[in-house]
């Protein structure tokens, strides 16, 4: 366990040394304060509402928070794809695995590591974010901490997607296939809510399967339920097919099953990728 | 090969074979390397050195055969504590600073962490690096790197070293600083298993050696077993008759190239009768010049022995 953490800590540290975690923390902030500006702005508009200001907030809230968590899983998929793969090419790797390491161990090291660095993001700004959004508004959503959790969720599942492939592609490769997953799966999510409305069994399963093989969109649309307001849910439930596809919304929270699914997800994927690793010749 | 035996040397293999897809890296490599002792391993490009290296330190799986390292089976956990290796692809984490690589190197190795500061001194001071330790890696250059490379393959005082073409990058005085640290790992009783295709290098010293090729060992044993205790000779002579000059063959294996004719595996004491011999043929003898075998003749000889 010992190395596994080592290779944790190194992880991150290369981040830190390579400014990645410098310039992620500066984009973030000003993108902070200039969606903060932009909120301030909503109880200014001429003979709105409390009411409207906060509907709107809401939605807003959303985007902001689809918008971070594209860019965590995005960076997280940059991050991760080289991570293995770079090594074995570069020759880092060479000198490390023959030192009494299992490969496992510097495996899960980086996943430690790098899913430790997502869930830190994503709690500093989505914290920071939502005090942003307070301070401009005084709106919140209903249960933050567990949006937060869902967004770093699918961060960390698309890292580990990146991961598994980065034990046999090169970094370039393995990272447009993680990201053509990541769309495709947002596409099936659209599909699954457009085949719910209309009730239409196909596309239905279609949606299901894209939710199951990349669980992603899933878990994205997990995070939209803990930032939906009780009164603009029971809007958008009214609204019958006029919300259909509407990627922004979600009607009912994860259910347990689907949470079990994911975390067997995970620990399949990760086992998959401790097993390709081991196998591999470097 | 027993455990018990296996135990008493560095290095032992037996018929250990690689194959990636339908290329053949290696097949059926049958060693040994004693404790303590300089082992060199040459071979032409492509023929299964590196995947025999990378196969000893577990980085490459055999998909046949069996092999040791240091008593237990390759790729054995514990035992990798007691192993340094420098790869032939050496490269170091960029963004660290090289005494931080050395570092890391001693935790991932279980090293005391109270032993840490004097071992990464004595490596430092070893390859020459000192007066660069807060340096980054990246600021280094390519023989600097492998400096450092071999720094980290000689911490924590190793039973045996693998280095796999330790001066590729390295200038004459880096080659000759190499050639004293592997003495001096010698001397301390470290085995060291030195892959390389520099061939005045391995002769100057190793103790025993190796000759690979497509994959399997066509030669090895002491460095005066490979060359063979006789030497070779070259003689200028004209008027000799074809008949003539096959019936010399019986003084040596004969390379007959016009007027110079060189006997190969002809003991020096001989050299006068066979003088004798080519002028009682008609043979006029304008000079003789007995030549010292050297590992690069000998290497040549026994690739073309196996290719025929």
């Amino acid at each position: 366990m010992s190395r596994v953490l080592t290779i944790a800590r190194l992880t991150i540290l290369e981040a830190s040394r390579r400014k990645l975690l410098l310039a992620l923390a500066v984009l973030t902030v000003v993108v902070i304060v200039l969606t903060s500006w932009g909120f301030s702005r909503l109880p200014t508009v001429k003979g709105v509402t409390p009411a409207e200001v906060r509907g709107a907030a809401s939605q807003l809230t959303i985007l902001v928070a689809f918008m971070f968590s594209g860019v965590l899983a995005l960076g997280s998929t940059l991050v991760a794809a080289p991570s293995i793969a770079s090594d074995i090419e570069s020759g880092i790797a060479l000198a490390i695995l023959p030192r009494p390491i299992r490969r496992s161990e510097l495996l899960m090291g980086k996943w430690l590591g790098l899913a430790l660095l997502v869930t830190l993001y994503a709690a500093l700004s989505g914290v920071l974010e939502m005090i942003g959004i307070w301070l401009a508004t005084s709106y919140l959503p209903p249960n933050p901490a567990a949006a937060l959790a869902f967004v770093a969720a699918e961060g960390i599942v698309l890292m580990s997607l990146a991961l598994l492939l980065s034990t046999r592609l090169s970094p370039m490769t393995g990272g447009v296939i993680a990201l053509v997953f990541f769309f495709v799966a947002w596409i099936g999510g659209i599909a699954l809510a457009i085949g719910q409305v209309f009730a239409n069994d196909t596309i239905i399963n279609i949606g299901v399967g894209s939710r199951l093989l990349i669980p992603t969109d899933g878990l994205w649309h997990g995070a939209i339920f803990y930032l939906e307001p009780s009164d603009v849910l029971a809007l958008a439930r009214a609204a019958g097919r006029a919300r259909a596809g509407n990627p922004f919304f979600a009607d009912q929270p994860l259910p347990l099953t689907y949470l079990a699914w994911v975390v067997a997800w995970l620990v399949g994927l990760l086992a998959l990728a401790n097993w390709s690793f081991a196998r591999r010749d470097l | 090969m027993e455990a018990a035996d296996a135990a008493s040397l560095a290095v032992h293999t037996q018929d250990l074979a690689k194959r990636y897809g339908k290329t053949v890296a290696l097949s059926g490599l049958t060693m040994s390397v004693r404790r303590a002792e300089v082992f060199g391993f040459l071979g032409p490009n492509g023929a299964g050195k590196t995947t025999a290296v990378k196969l000893l330190v577990g980085l490459a799986i055999p998909t046949a055969g069996e092999g040791w390292v240091l008593g237990a089976p390759i790729g054995d956990l514990q035992t990798r504590r007691r192993l340094g290796y420098l790869p032939e692809l050496f490269r170091y984490q960029g963004w660290m600073k090289a005494r931080e690589v050395l570092g890391l190197h001693c935790e991932l190795s279980g090293m005391p962490r109270s032993e840490w500061k004097a071992e990464i001194e004595s490596a430092l001071k070893t390859v020459g690096l000192s007066d660069r330790a807060g340096d980054r890696v990246e600021g280094f250059s390519k023989g600097m790197q492998q400096r450092l490379g071999l720094g980290v393959a000689l911490l924590g005082r190793p039973e045996l070293v693998l280095l796999d073409e330790p001066t590729s990058a390295l200038d004459p005085v880096g080659r000759h600083d190499v050639r004293e640290i592997i003495r001096q790992l010698k001397a301390r009783g470290t085995a060291v298993f030195l892959n390389s295709h520099l061939l005045s290098e391995v002769e100057q010293i190793c103790d025993r050696l190796a000759v690979v090729d497509h994959g399997r060992v066509i030669a090895n044993g002491t460095m005066s077993q490979i060359l063979g205790r006789d030497g070779a000779v070259r003689v200028r002579v004209t008027g000799l008759q074809p008949n003539s000059r096959a019936a010399l063959q019986t003084y040596g294996n004969l390379e007959d190239e016009g007027e110079w004719l060189t006997f190969r595996g002809l003991a020096q004491d001989r050299v006068p009768e066979l003088v004798s011999e080519i002028v009682r043929q008609g043979g006029r003898v304008y000079a003789v010049e007995p030549r010292h075998e050297t590992l690069e003749d000998r290497f040549l000889q026994l690739l073309k022995e196996q290719d025929q």
